[in-house]
């Protein structure tokens, strides 16, 4: 193993084994490093669609949302700039209760979430079933801030922050992959923090 | 409009050519490496640090040289003060030291020569947008370009002798002697003096500097957002 000359690291401690490879805990802070600029986005207004390869496409305003049966997450974030966010936790409701409204066709395999600004981000549906993805609207108690989503985002937290779209509007199921922002710029197309996957051939 | 970026080469080890000071808390280790590859100016290196017992640290750090100076990239790295490898970095590194990159990444923050060019940043975020400036001076000189660069103070510039005419400074909390302008945060006035009608923008900065320099840009109604290119830069250290 080389090492770098003097080095000795200042962030240690922990549960051995809590951080996937490559990561530090930021703590109390929540980096915001979004490509675009913070929209502004009226509640009162935005509504969410699942659409593509369902059977049923759904609209939901905001209070539509609310009347679904919360779900919370508690639990870690992991950023690929490698960032993460320990004992945290996000209300909202599970994307599971979503797909079964909208009622996925056989032949869906992936989705594509698309966010007011824009911003795309791909994941395979077996990442966001079965209990492992949010729509979320709630910090730790508080509403989503803007610059962090709000009102309403994504969490797919098993998978690197940049899946979680930010002020997400649409979901969109696919018969096919089709890679995201990032993920057509150098980034993995999956984003698993455990096997490190950031990169594109990672 | 977006050319997919290439994934990035695989981790090696770059040996340190020179570690330049840019200013008291900031400085530029030029890297020489095994294996170079041209980047894209605005894409930045992963470095990562292994310790004896083989704990590792890994950031990244915005390219500030441009690809037309080959074999070599220069890191701009701002000494956080509570950070665990910027501090490293400019305090331990020495010429001769080898440090283990990866690059070159992101595909979001580049320029690919269009113009006219127009570059705002907040302290150390004026690296990658003079890896673009030192480019289009080398390979688009035709192109026009404006850099708007916010500092704290006179002792807080960061390439100031490769500052031209295409450069405007402010300065957020002290002023040099017979400045025009009050010490200050960035301003619609200060936006609208250097923006263009048309073209990309480069905004790289604090996320909270991003934002407001950004917001400024897009409210001049001069520019289509989707051409205003952000890179904000967190807390990580």
């Amino acid at each position: 193993m080389r090492v770098s000359r003097g080095f000795t690291g200042s962030r240690r401690g922990g549960e051995p084994g809590r951080l996937p490879p490559g990561q530090y805990d930021v703590g109390s802070n929540w980096p915001v490093l979004t490509a675009e600029l913070t929209p502004r986005v009226d509640p009162d207004s935005w509504t969410l669609t699942v659409n593509g390869r369902v059977a049923d496409p759904k609209v939901w305003s905001w209070q539509d949302l609310r009347a679904l049966p919360p779900s919370t997450y508690s639990g870690d974030i992991h950023c690929v700039t490698t960032w993460s966010k320990l004992d945290t936790s996000f209300t909202g409701v599970s994307v599971d209760e979503l797909l079964a409204a909208a009622g996925p066709l056989p032949e869906a395999t992936h989705m594509v979430a698309t966010s007011t600004t824009g911003y795309t981000t791909n994941l395979p549906l077996a990442d966001i079933t079965g209990g492992k993805a949010w729509i979320v609207w709630e910090h730790e108690g508080r509403p989503l801030t803007v610059e962090h989503g709000g009102p309403v985002r994504m969490l797919v937290p098993h998978l690197y922050f940049w899946k979680s779209a930010k002020w997400i509007e649409t979901i969109t199921l696919l018969d096919h992959d089709e890679p995201g922002f990032w993920e057509v710029r150098g980034y993995h197309d999956r984003g698993d923090p455990w096997r490190e996957q950031r990169y594109q051939g990672d | 409009m977006t050319e997919p970026a290439p994934a990035p080469g695989p981790w090696q080890w770059a040996t340190v050519q020179a570690v330049v000071p840019e200013n008291r808390h900031v400085s530029t280790l030029r890297l020489v490496l095994p294996t170079w590859v041209p980047h894209l100016p605005g894409q930045h290196y992963v470095v990562r640090l292994t310790a004896e017992d083989g704990y590792t640290a890994s950031r990244s750090y915005s390219v500030s040289s441009p690809p037309e100076l080959t074999g070599i990239v220069e890191l701009t790295v701002d000494r956080l003060p509570t950070g665990e490898v910027s501090p490293y970095l400019v305090d331990e590194v020495a010429a001769g030291d080898e440090v283990e990159v990866r690059g070159p990444v992101g595909g979001h923050f580049v320029w690919r020569g269009e113009g006219p060019l127009l570059l705002v940043a907040g302290g150390s975020g004026v690296a990658p947008v003079m890896a673009m400036l030192r480019s289009r001076r080398l390979s688009h000189p035709e192109v026009a370009a404006r850099l708007l660069f916010s500092v704290r103070s006179p002792e807080d510039l960061i390439f100031a002798a490769d500052l031209g005419p295409e450069t405007t400074v402010v300065h957020t909390r002290r002023t040099p002697p017979g400045s025009a302008r009050p010490a200050g945060r960035i301003t619609a006035a200060d936006i609208a003096a250097v923006a263009f009608d048309r073209g990309p923008a480069y905004v790289c900065g604090s996320s909270g500097f991003v934002e407001t320099a950004a917001r400024l840009l897009a409210d001049t109604g001069r520019y289509d957002p989707a051409r205003i290119l952000l890179e904000r830069y967190g807390p990580t250290s």
